[in-house]
Parts: structure tokens; sequence; C-alpha cells
């Protein structure tokens, strides 16, 4: 991407360039997923965030080596501690999935072989990186278990996938991730398939990773709330390409993209006066092969104009807002010595901030009831009306 | 666990008992047919009319029939053939029976194993020429009849071919016990096993590349593939073990219809004395003592090997356990 500069640190773990994934269908070429980058620092959460076909999982799925489609096209490139991702032989990805690379999936129903104990599943991936013996991976796979957050542990590795309730299938899942200590876990939309409270206990388990394993992780999501309360930096997908990507905070304070800013105004206020109805996105996304040569969201988006309409897809470029507490040049200063994320510069792939017009700051919950930001389709702008309310809520 | 075989068993004594009331009702109290006359067979002098009715109780209350007919089954054991002269019907069944077992037993081994071999293969290599080839051999197994087979396996062990060193091993049509002659019951049999086999080769071997091929797309496997496994494994301790529970319901039904005498064509193409013959002969005689044993026998079978599938399932599907 033209805009995005050269990474600050050495070497991120994951260096994610241009990635684009197309299926065939019909004798043409799908495109899934389209130009999507992005880096991931050591013991960094980035949410990778879409609505359901944006690509998300396709992503997940293509750094894994995990499609097998045939005919599948995938080109970029990602790097993984410096070592190439695309293209490599299956028998080198099989050597890093498992051990380097760790999956966890949305549903752990379905995710776990019914025919074995949760236990023998685990010690089957311990025992597949490393030689140990079926003792020693099994006190292996106790510990972890427990460490999980799992009662009883010894007795929960010899049930049953079935036996076991959503969260605790979540868990015992998130321990087999974790098995081989891998140094980045994707979590492909992790708690969905649980109900609310056992949601929270399990982001508060995944983001307490990077400090008790000093785990990476791209964390998937259509979530906004889950993004917000888990991830440092987020990924917006939209259609398959990168609509805007920045520090979270940043983002949910002043999304420079109409899509994320839509997304943002749909979740519901938690306090001021119920709204009438909620902001909608008209429409739908659109489907791959009818994806317009411009801005994908153009046809649903407010802003539209004519810039927005003609190929190619405008590129990602920075929005101008910096959170208050890190500028950029100070940060980027000291994560060198540090080590922690790259500097916070928050990208959108929208006109509007290379026009010099960019979306307003967020409006705070009662403003935003009372006056929809979305309504008024022809107008280019409106006022920024709050510049300063852009506190990241939830 | 134990609770649940001993329910099991429970309904098995259950269903053989309709089963036995059902069969009977249809041979013995069907309206507008003495079965005096059709156990005694035809042209059967009046005394002998007049034995058969005190013998079965025909002037009796059918509870009552039904009764001493199961006597002569089960405890007595002394049903005996009228149209065959006399004949003990149950020693008949027991003679026959281990021939049978014997044919089915090896034909249900090979075909478990190549179907198995044959299934994995395919869909290991779905979509190459090896998964068509296979698939095609299946469907060619499955389409050919096998009293058809058996006639051509016949004609070239036994008469065109017998006399070149590829056949020349081959005995005559027939059966040698295995308690008498261990490697004569082995080549009297190994032609019969595989002609039975051809047809369930075909098709539980596309059953089970089929499952396996539906299988590859469940999230389980994708979790086995994200764990770094290799594909060998993968398809064998998760996809192979997954589909067994498929697998061993199919076999069960049809390894014991063959049991209860489903091998019937087999059995007279190869000559083989098996039950399947025997209820042949009952049928074409209209053997009313006979068909019932046979049939009873059959039942049996059925019922148990559905028990035993059953029981297999506790093991093979932890699921099962828990619903029980």
């Amino acid at each position: 991407m033209p805009a995005e500069t050269a990474p600050p640190m050495a070497a991120p773990l994951l260096d994610v360039r241009d990635l684009c994934v197309s299926f065939p269908s019909r004798g043409r070429m799908i495109p899934i997923v389209e130009h999507v980058s992005f880096t991931l620092g050591e013991r960094d959460i980035l949410g990778l965030v879409g609505e359901s076909g944006s690509g998300k999982s396709v992503t997940a799925m293509a750094l894994m080596g995990l499609i097998d489609s045939p005919g599948v096209q995938i080109t970029g490139s990602a790097l993984f501690r410096g070592q190439e991702l695309v293209g490599l032989p299956q028998k080198q990805l099989r050597r890093l999935r498992g051990r380097e690379i760790a999956m966890i999936f949305q549903d752990p129903m379905t995710a776990f072989t019914p025919v074995y104990t949760i236990g023998w599943q685990i010690d089957e991936q311990i025992r597949a990186h490393e030689r140990l013996s079926r003792k020693q991976a099994r006190a292996r796979t106790v510990e972890l278990l427990a460490e999980m957050g799992v009662p009883d542990p010894a007795r929960t590795a010899d049930r049953y996938p079935h036996q076991l309730s959503g969260g605790l299938r979540q868990r015992a899942m998130i321990a087999m991730a974790l098995s081989c200590n891998p140094s980045l876990l994707i979590a492909d939309e992790p708690t969905t398939a649980l109900d609310v409270t056992v949601q929270a206990q399990i982001l508060e388990l995944i983001r307490s990773l990077r400090s008790t394993y000093g785990s990476s992780v791209l964390l998937i999501t259509h979530d906004m709330g889950v993004v917000a309360e888990t991830c440092d930096t987020t990924l917006v997908l939209y259609s398959g390409r990168v609509a805007e990507t920045g520090p979270t905070d940043a983002l949910f304070a002043h999304p420079g993209h109409p899509y994320t800013a839509a997304l943002l105004a749909s979740i519901p206020p938690l306090d001021g006066p119920r709204p009438h109805r909620l902001p909608a996105i008209a429409g739908a996304p659109p489907p791959p092969l009818e994806r317009p040569a411009g801005c994908a969201f153009a046809p649903r988006c407010a802003y539209v104009h004519d810039t927005c309409l003609p190929a190619p897809p405008p590129p990602l470029v920075p929005t101008g807002y910096h959170p208050l507490t890190a500028q950029p040049d100070e940060a980027s200063a000291h994560t060198s010595a540090a080590g922690t994320s790259p500097p916070p510069v928050q990208f959108a792939a929208c006109v509007l901030p290379a026009e010099g017009t960019p979306l307003p700051a967020r409006l705070t919950h009662s403003e935003l009831s009372t006056k929809p930001n979305f309504d008024t389709p022809d107008q280019a702008l409106p006022p920024p009306t709050s510049f300063s309310s852009g506190e990241a809520h939830q | 666990m134990m609770m649940a075989l001993l329910r099991r068993l429970g309904q098995t004594v259950f269903v053989l008992f309709g089963i036995s009331a059902l069969v009977f009702l249809v041979f013995f109290a069907t309206p507008g047919a003495d079965p005096t006359a059709r156990i005694a067979g035809r042209n059967a002098s009046p005394q002998t009319m007049e034995k058969v009715r005190q013998e079965y109780g025909f002037d009796r209350p059918l509870p009552v029939q039904y009764a001493t007919m199961m006597k002569k089954l089960f405890i007595t054991q002394d049903l005996a053939s009228y149209v065959d002269r006399g004949e003990l019907v149950v020693p008949e069944i027991a003679r026959a029976a281990p021939v049978t077992v014997s044919l089915v037993c090896g034909a249900a081994l090979i075909w478990v194993v190549l179907s198995i071999a044959m299934g994995t293969i395919a869909a290991a290599m779905k979509g190459t020429w090896v998964d068509r080839g296979l698939m095609m051999l299946g469907l060619i197994g499955i389409s050919m009849p096998v009293f058809w087979l058996g006639q051509v396996a016949n004609l070239i062990t036994q008469s065109r071919y017998h006399d070149t060193w590829l056949f020349s091993w081959v005995p005559g049509l027939g059966y040698v016990p295995l308690t008498e002659n261990p490697w004569g019951w082995f080549k009297a049999l190994v032609i019969p096993w595989i002609v039975l086999a051809v047809m369930f080769i075909g098709i539980y071997s596309r059953v089970l590349r089929a499952d396996l091929v539906a299988l590859s797309g469940e999230d389980f496997m994708r979790t086995a593939r994200a764990k770094g496994l290799s594909p060998t494994r993968i398809l064998l301790r998760h996809g192979l073990r997954t589909s067994m529970v498929t697998f061993v319901s199919l076999f069960g039904l049809d390894f014991a219809q063959l049991v209860g005498g489903g091998a019937l064509l087999t059995e007279v193409v190869f000559g083989l004395p098996g039950v399947g013959r025997l209820t042949y002969q009952a049928l074409t005689n209209l053997d009313l003592p006979l068909i019932m044993a046979t049939v009873m026998y059959s039942a049996v079978f059925v019922v148990l090997a559905n028990a035993v599938v059953d029981i297999l399932y506790l093991f093979l599907d932890p699921r099962v356990r828990d619903a029980r």
C-alpha cells in the first residue's frame, strides 16, 4: 500500500503485504481478499473486524495455509518472523501450524473430533510437535487446562467434547492452541458461539495470554464491542479490502472511514435516552464479482461523491488524527527500545481525509440518538459538531 | 453402561417375541387355509392329518397353538417336517448354520478390509484417476449380480481353466467342515467368499469414500489440520475413526441378513448346504415347520446383530453412551 510506511521495528512477528486470495468459479477468478496488508508485533492483539463475507476468515486461513480448494490463488506476502508463509510447502507449514501459529475456532462444539476425549486431542497436538511420552504430554495438558481456568482439569481431560459446556470447550480449545507455546494465536470469532458472560471470561483469558504466554493474537470478529475490549490495533475489512486500520482507541474515537463510523454508530448506546431507531447501513455488501471499481463502500456511503467512484479503489491514507497521549514521532522514538507497538497512526481507505474534509469525531450517544449522522445522503460533510468527545466507549 | 446393556437385551427379547408371533400368525392362522393340510403335505392320509392336528393342537385356541409351536421349536426341539418324512427341523438348521456362518464371516472379512482400503485411498486421492478408477471398480462390483458372478467363477475355475496351474487347486462344489479339514474348508470357501464380497466391497467403499469426503469439510478436520498433524493421521485417526460409526451400522445390518439366510444365491450357486439353501428348499416344498424355523432363526440373527451393533456403538461413539 502506497501510504503505509515501512515498519519502524526491526521485524514484526507477522508482516502481511498485499495479500490477495481468489477462488475460481465458473472459469473466473473471484477475488475474496484484495491487497490486505497489516503488521502484528510481538505481544500485540490485532482485531480483524468485518461483516460476514468480508474476508476475515479467509485471510486467517490463508495465513495458516489451510485453504486447499483446487485452483485457489494466493498472492502477496506474509512474513512470519521473516519466513514467507505464502507458497510455503505444506510440509514446512505443518511444522509451523500448532507449534508457532495456532488457531482457535468459532464453534468449539464442532471444532473437536467428537469421538476422542479433550485430553487425548490436546496430547495429540503436543506429541505431534514435541518428543514427549504420553504421560508427560498428559501432565502438560492437565496443567494447561488448569491455567485456562478449567475446574478439575484432570477429570475434564478425560471427558468428551459433548460433555462440556461451550465455555469449557472454548477454554479447552485455547489450551490446545497454546499447548506448544505458539508465538501467534489466530482466534477466529472465538466468542461468537458463547453467551455473553462466558464471552467476557474468554476475552479476559485471551487478553491475559500476552503476559502469561507472550503470545500475539490475531482476533477475528464481527463484534465491535469485542474489539474495543480486547485489541490494541484494529483493522476494518469491508468486502475483501481494508477499510480502515489504526490503534483501537483512535479508531473508535475518530473513525476515518464512513464504514467504520457507521458500524460504531449502529451499536446501541448504554447511556442517554433510548434512541428511537439505531442508525443502520442501508443495503448489503456487494458480491465479490460486482465489487465497484472505486470504493467498495460507495453504494452504501452517506458521503459518496464523484471522486469515490472511478477505479482504482482509494488507497489507505493517514486520517490525520492522532491520539492525544502519544504523538507518532514521540512513539516511534521509544518503541524501538521498548519493543512495544508501532507508532499509532491511523489509516483509512477513503478519499475524505485526502480531500481535507475528514469525518468528524464520533458523536456522543445522546447526540447520536437525537441527530443521526447518516440520514443525509447528498450532503458531503456535516460540520464537526463535537470534536472533543472522542472517548472510546465500552 | 451395565443398565444400558440390560435394557438393550430386554428389548431384544421383546422384539423376538413379536417376530415369532407375527410369523406364526402369517403361516398358521391365515383365515381360509387349514395349516393341518399344509403341514401334512399333499395327498396326506386322514390318519396323518389327525396326527398332525393332535401334535400341533390345531383343534385348540390360537395362543395354545402358538405355545405348542414355540415349545416344539425351542424347548423339545422335536419340530418335524412331514414333507421331508419326519426330518427334525432344528438339527437340520443346526447343521446348516455353520456353513452359512463360515461363508458370511469370510466374505465379511474380505469386504471390510478391502472396502476400507479402497474407500480411504479414494478419499485421500480425491479427484485423481486413482479415485475415479477405484470408484468405477466399485460400481462394476455393485452392478454384477452375485449369481451370475458365481456362475462365471464356477465356469472358469471348475471347467474351462480348471486344468491350468492357476485353478487346479479348486475343489469341487460343496462344503468341507472346518473341524474336519481346515485347509479343505478354506479352499472350498475362498471363491464363494470373494464372489459374495464383491458387491459389498463396491457399496462399502463408495459409502466410505463419500463419508470421508463429507467429513473433510467438517470443523474438526480443519482443527486437526491447524494442529499441524500429518495428512495420513488426519485421515485415519480423525476422519476414518469418525466414519466408522456409519460403517458399523451399515455392516451390522448386512451381516445379519446374510447370516440369516440372505446369502441364498451364493449358497445355491456354489452348492453350499447353508441356511439360505434350506429356506429356499422349504419355500419350494411349502414345508411349513421348516419355514417357521428358518424365519425364526433369521430373525434371531438380525435382532441379535442389531443388538451387537448398538453395543458396538456405545464403544464407538461417546455421544451415544451418554444419551442412554
